[in-house]
């Protein structure tokens, strides 16, 4: 089916300190983070996973195209209603006292350094994807933001010299390879995936570059995402809690949200390969069938 | 329209073959097919409107007042509305489905209106038009101040007879996917009852 290569869904969105709307996550990637860190898994161990990562989402193909493919549904669903009250008494408690103490401009510089942490990384697998020139851009941008941005508490990069984040992980590096989203997911802690997703946020955490600097880095690395993750869920509160809490069936619209969202980056990310184009994936029938019929 | 194959009434008659005139009018009339230009300038309109709103600093329950106009001048409500209604769409009565969609256009304007206050200070910034398939796709880019820009797209047609949009989507989201679950979910616990979901839907904040 055409989704076979764009349809991913990486954790990264909800890794990620900086990402927007897709960070309407249950509560803990932090958490989840903590633990895979502390694992510190070996490359043989990422070779490993990364071959099962093909193998699992190959297991798990759709029925029907277009339909959201979640055969896990009652498992994910527990899942869902533990994110939500931990989003419920924890996160979203945290992140308000976080907003009303801590000042905008100390905030958006601890979620600099988050974002900054992290674009090794992005450098890693935009070479892996074989986007030079993607990989060249995010390396800049990490020198420049190293330097002129004192380490990474600024974000001039983005400013003056026109380099704009490009965040990518493993989980988009396993589409770009061609692995199959696999079945949705929503794990407790980390909150919306797939399969595959899954498999690229257990990589992305083990192998993040910037953690085989130092033990003092990779600490700061996994500190710095707790503020930054906070900071996302305080900027748009209204957002997540509108999808968590307010919605009649929160576990489906955040599902919908998630796949839809993934779906949208990965095409947005290779603009340039023919034929792959965010629209025509988010394009159904939908829209034909609006005025048929009436 | 009811149809009845035994009807020999006149006057049913003559009103039905009125609704066909009607209808084929009404399949004619887009002979000139909808141009990027055209569905661009419809959503320069929707933007300027939104502009308005955000930055007028009025109170907001004028501004949800008036997010509302917006979508009612804008948007084909009624396509949008028949949609996130899914089935139950097509054997409600009239009547219900007028009762939905005003109560569905109020929702809607005070679910999103809320969110777009997030906009304050910001700029939407349209950026390109293009058809497709039998749509044409409007993509603007929101500027919110100290945030990282979000994409959105708004998509438009002429089928109803009138340019209007018939759906946003924010960075990949769209509003009427979203709607069409969380309507179809509100209706299952409203036992698939039309008038109670309505009344529900008037009832929300």
């Amino acid at each position: 089916m055409r989704l076979k290569k764009y349809c991913a869904s990486p954790p990264v969105l909800l890794f990620h300190p900086i990402g927007r709307l897709e960070l309407i996550t249950g509560p803990t990637w932090i958490v989840s983070r903590i633990i895979v860190h502390s694992m510190r898994l070996k490359s043989s161990h990422l070779a490993f996973l990364a071959v099962a990562a093909l193998v699992v989402s190959a297991c798990s193909v759709p029925t029907d195209e277009g339909a959201i493919h979640d055969p896990y549904e009652s498992f994910n669903r527990v899942s869902h209603t533990f994110n939500k009250g931990a989003d419920r008494v924890l996160v979203r408690p945290l992140s308000q006292a976080y907003g009303a103490t801590v000042p905008n401009p100390v905030r958006r510089s601890l979620s600099n350094v988050a974002a900054h942490l992290d674009e090794p990384k992005s450098v890693a697998n935009h070479v892996l994807q074989g986007d030079v020139e993607s990989a060249a851009h995010s390396f800049l941008r990490f020198l420049v933001n190293s330097t002129a941005g004192v380490v990474g508490l600024f974000d001039p990069a983005a400013g003056g010299f026109g380099l704009e984040r490009r965040q990518t992980g493993f989980g988009d590096t396993l589409a770009a390879w061609g692995a199959r989203e696999g079945a949705y997911l929503e794990l407790p802690f980390a909150g919306p995936s797939t399969e595959r997703d899954f498999v690229g946020l257990i990589v992305d955490v083990a192998t993040n570059p910037v953690s085989h600097i130092s033990s003092d880095v990779a600490i700061l690395n996994t500190a710095s995402t707790l503020p930054a993750a906070l900071n996302v869920r305080y900027e748009f509160s209204d957002t997540v809690d509108s999808v968590l809490h307010d919605s009649a069936d929160s576990y489906a619209q955040l599902r919908l949200s998630y796949i839809q969202n993934r779906k949208f980056k990965l095409n947005q990310q290779d603009p340039d390969d023919a034929g792959h184009d965010h629209f025509e994936d988010l394009y159904d029938e939908i829209y034909e069938e609006l005025y048929d019929e009436f | 329209m009811k149809s009845s194959t035994t009807n020999s009434d006149p006057t049913r008659r003559t009103l039905l073959f009125a609704g066909a005139c009607g209808a084929v009018a009404l399949r004619v009339a887009p002979a000139h097919a909808l141009s990027d230009d055209e569905a661009r300038s419809l959503i320069d309109a929707v933007v300027n409107d939104i502009h308005r709103v955000i930055n007028s600093g009025m109170p907001i329950q004028a501004a949800l007042k008036e997010f509302e106009n917006i979508f009612v001048n804008y948007a084909d409500v009624q396509a949008i509305a028949r949609s996130a209604l899914g089935p139950p769409a097509r054997t409600a009565s009239p009547r219900q489905l007028r009762a939905f969609t005003d109560a569905f256009s109020g929702y809607i304007s005070r679910k999103y209106g809320k969110r777009f206050r997030e906009f304050k200070g910001g700029v939407i910034q349209v950026t390109e038009s293009r058809k497709r398939s039998r749509v044409h796709e409007v993509r603007a880019i929101a500027r919110l101040k100290g945030r990282e820009p979000l994409a959105m797209s708004f998509v438009v047609s002429d089928r109803s007879g009138k340019t209007l949009f018939i759906d946003i989507l924010i960075e990949g989201i769209s509003l009427l996917k979203s709607e069409r679950v969380e309507i179809g979910a509100l209706l299952d616990r409203q036992g698939g009852d039309v008038d109670r979901l309505v009344a529900a839907l008037n009832g929300t904040g």
